[in-house]
């Protein structure tokens, strides 16, 4: 197909194309995806956004739409072009962006990416070419295929009860309120014609002045596809497509949206983000705090008794000793018996496996835990029982067995919520891995709300001074 | 203090805000949830984007466009996740766009479950989707390489132009350990020539993986395939551990290297020799390496969370010269030291096969 009068906006020779012909469309005569092409051409020269403008061919016949249009390009895989326009738009609001789509793949294969990208009202130009047929692949139905419309895949003509009925996407996304703008426009007549240009450079000009999502959908012929001359198809489309398609404005809200959807490129500063993150922070004065053994623990108990946290106190005070510390929580397989666990390794050494099969260090804030566990304590090793929770506590041969009611003694200093921070002085004293006074400096610093502060450390005091008494 | 204890899956988040990524686009999946939540909460505090997705499908394509744009992007998932990503990376590949995608591997198939695996190790280091490309493919195995590996992938990606893979398990992902955050810097790479921006000087520049004529496509393929070549040859990377004088070295990555790392000590005091080899990169798989190691009196262990993946590579390093043993768990059960104790005993007292 030759176009005639190239606007600018047109390369001079499309010598991406491959072949002899340079100055002709790879489109069918009588194929609408040319006229569609020149309209938009038209509107960017109008506009002055060819070397602004991103657009994005879709999968179909127009897959080829950067051999034409002098601006950036980039060719998105079926159906995704809405997605790919999005991840533009994101990242530079200041591009003109366009997504290009057959009825394949804007109705069919990217109804998400379509419905999304509308949904979330991004300030894109979606021009939706609709021929009722998949022009590329041979003819095949397509979503916005007419009942009894023959195609390869219904030979003998669409029938709802099999196929469903033609796809209205110009009404179903004018129900989206975050769309701005959608239309529904043809390439039929002249009159047709003239209200589709100004159609495309509407919605093009609303994404210019940040109105957000323009929606145009244009009926436009497939000869090929359909197996008819260009002036039969001209007809058909305005017989019989405008009947299940009726053209219009479905929605406009164009006027109350100028600059409604305008986003400013915002600076990405590396110094911004390392004081955020807070890198290159001077290092606390490392103290190096030797470790009387390596501590391999696990901590179980209740979800919500806080045994989780009480394992990322213990390696926090760790890591702040200088020490390798790992903390992970049960997962998977892990978990049983109802408990919540999580293991957690400290030592001067690098840390190998971050699970704790055999521990050296148990604390248990339940019955459950006590009995799944307590097996598993290395010789030698230390249990720690809450007593207030766990009623049934025997001894264990070989492992020194710590109770403590832990839970009651929060209760005393104030809230149960803290039975684990009594556990983690009693830890401290039981081990004697930190001194306490390191241990209430870490507390101060991790604890995040300041008036709880006070409460820890009596906790964890109360919980070092029970354990040191009872020895 | 710049030393944060921090989970794994946020360890990555940090690295790739450093990093200079601007952009992350995602759709939740346990056990990389985290990862979401994390850059909903620090890219748009610091100038960049964060959507959540409707799909996959539409996250990975988000990233298409941005990448396309010369920005730095990533996003992350796991493996039903990682599965639907497929022909975004085979896009991506196919027209040459630098981006980081994460996939913190949970069991497969199907819908599985949400406990570690490394059941996508042939998704991730054979391709995954249609058509000759590669990822690179970058193993974890604590949350300060989550954070460092992380920065090298976008890197390497721009260094590239190609997708490259954080190859992650939900245990590297739920594990806190301390990290040391590090300095942010500008991006070091200009794309001029062949980004596509919406401006001026590159707006004659094209994004596409389409090439009509048979000539041309082969002639990309190979020019791909050059660079392949290249990253196989310029950037493996590998950690070793004893085995110099080992008469069985274990290949392991992510979290059973971690697992194999406290045994070998404890091998060593039962007086076998044993040594641990660890694959940084999936992809490039260090080849090169293990076939030099083979050439003398030892045997391989392929030690893996599935049912024998990352032994074909090994096997195909050794060539036949020594033998290669595979042990592994799935579905979320992980070896203990015992267990990979035991399996060390047969294969090296179970006499010579
Ligand atoms: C994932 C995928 N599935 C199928 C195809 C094959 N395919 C190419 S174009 C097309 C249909 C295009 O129809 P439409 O979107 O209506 O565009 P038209 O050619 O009619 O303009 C199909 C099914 C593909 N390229 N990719
Ligand atoms: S097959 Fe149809 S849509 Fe495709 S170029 Fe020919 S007429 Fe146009
Ligand atoms: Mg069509």
């Amino acid at each position: 197909m030759k176009i005639t009068e190239k606007p600018v906006a047109f390369y001079p020779e499309f010598e991406r194309k491959s072949g002899p012909h340079k100055e002709t469309t790879h489109y069918c005569p009588g194929c609408g995806h040319g006229n569609v092409h020149k309209m938009i051409a038209e509107a960017m020269v109008d506009l002055g956004i060819n070397e602004r403008t991103v657009f994005i061919s879709p999968v179909g016949c127009s897959v080829f739409g950067y051999y034409y249009f002098d601006c950036g390009h980039m060719q998105a895989a079926h159906g995704r072009a809405p997605a790919v326009a999005t991840g533009i738009k994101r990242a530079n609001p200041e591009a003109i962006v366009i997504s290009y789509q057959g009825d394949g793949d804007l109705a069919a294969i990217g109804t998400a990416e379509t419905l999304h990208a509308a949904n979330r009202g991004e300030n894109i130009t979606v021009f939706f070419v609709n021929n009722a047929i998949y022009g590329m692949t041979g003819g095949q139905m397509a979503p916005t295929t007419l009942i009894g419309q023959k195609t390869a895949t219904t030979p003998r003509g669409r029938l709802e009860a099999q196929h469903g009925n033609p796809i209205c996407m110009a009404e179903i996304i004018a129900t989206l309120p975050a769309t701005t703008y959608v239309e529904r426009v043809a390439i039929g007549d002249s009159k047709h014609i003239m209200k589709a240009r100004k159609a495309i450079r509407k919605a093009l000009t609303n994404q210019v002045e940040n109105r957000g999502y323009s929606f145009v959908e244009i009926l436009s012929t497939c000869p090929t596809g359909w197996k008819m001359d260009g002036p039969d198809a001209r007809d058909w489309l305005v017989e019989e497509m405008t009947k299940v398609f009726p053209l219009g404005v479905f929605k406009d809200e164009s006027d109350h949206r100028e600059g409604a959807w305008h986003r400013p490129v915002e600076p990405f500063a590396p110094a911004k983000r390392d004081a955020y993150l807070g890198a290159g922070e001077a290092e606390a004065k490392a103290e190096k705090l030797p470790l009387p053994a390596e501590l391999h623990c696990k901590f179980a108990g209740f979800g919500g008794q806080g045994v989780l946290t009480l394992g990322l106190f213990l390696a926090q005070v760790g890591m702040r000793a200088g020490l390798h510390a790992s903390w992970i929580p049960s997962y998977g397989p892990e978990m049983r018996g109802g408990t919540a666990n999580c293991s957690v390794n400290l030592s001067e050494r690098r840390i190998g496996s971050p699970l704790v099969d055999r521990p050296n260090l148990l604390v248990v804030m339940n019955q459950p835990s006590l009995e799944a566990f307590a097996g598993e304590v290395v010789e030698g090793g230390i249990v720690i029982v809450d007593t207030s929770v766990v009623e049934n506590c025997p001894g264990l041969p070989g492992r020194r067995v710590v109770r403590i009611p832990a839970t009651g003694i929060a209760d005393e200093v104030g809230t149960p919520k803290v039975a684990n921070v009594v556990l983690l002085g009693a830890i401290c004293a039981a081990t004697g891995a930190f001194p306490l006074a390191f241990v209430e400096q870490s507390l101060r610093e991790t604890v995040k709300k300041k008036d709880l502060v006070d409460l820890n450390l009596a906790a964890l005091r109360r919980g070092h001074e029970h354990v040191l008494g009872a020895v | 203090m710049s030393r944060k204890f921090m989970k794994g899956n946020d360890a990555i988040v940090v690295g790739a805000l450093q990093a200079g990524c601007r952009a992350y686009y995602g759709y939740p999946i346990t056990p990389a949830s985290e990862i979401a939540h994390a850059a909903a909460l620090h890219f748009p505090a610091l100038g960049g984007t964060f959507i959540q997705a409707e799909s996959e499908v539409s996250a990975i394509n988000m990233v298409y466009g941005t990448a396309g744009m010369g920005i730095r992007t990533m996003t992350a998932s796991s493996s039903p996740g990682f599965s639907l990503k497929q022909e975004g990376l085979s896009y991506i590949a196919g027209s040459e766009l630098p981006c980081v995608v994460v996939n913190v591997m949970r069991g497969g198939p199907g819908l599985g479950n949400i406990a570690p695996e490394q059941g996508d190790y042939f998704q991730i280091t054979k391709g995954g989707g249609h058509g000759n490309y590669r990822l690179i493919a970058l193993a974890p195995n604590c949350a300060q390489e989550m954070c460092d590996l992380t920065v090298l992938a976008f890197d390497l990606a721009d260094k590239y132009r190609n997708p490259v893979c954080i190859a992650a398990d939900g245990f590297t992902g739920q594990m806190m350990e301390p990290v040391t955050v590090p300095a942010a810097r500008p991006v070091p790479f200009d794309h001029t020539s062949w980004c596509v921006r919406g401006d001026a000087a590159t707006h004659r520049n094209l994004i596409s993986s389409i090439y009509l004529e048979s000539a041309d496509l082969e002639r990309h393929n190979l020019k791909l395939d050059e660079k392949y070549r290249r990253i196989a040859r310029d950037e493996v990377r590998c950690e070793e551990y004893q085995v110099e004088d080992a008469d069985l070295i274990v290949v392991a990555f992510g979290i059973v290297s971690r697992i194999v790392y406290s045994t070998v000590d404890q091998a060593r005091a039962r007086g076998w020799k044993v040594g641990l080899l660890r694959p940084i990169t999936l992809w490039p798989f260090p080849s090169a390496r293990i076939a030099e190691l083979s050439r003398r009196d030892v045997r391989f262990l392929s030690a893996e969370l599935n049912t024998g993946q990352m032994v074909e590579d090994v096997r195909l390093a050794v060539e036949g010269r020594a033998p290669v043993h595979f042990y592994g768990r799935c579905g979320g059960m992980v070896p203990g030291a015992e267990e990979l104790l035991a399996e060390y005993g047969k294969i090296l007292e179970g006499g010579r096969s």
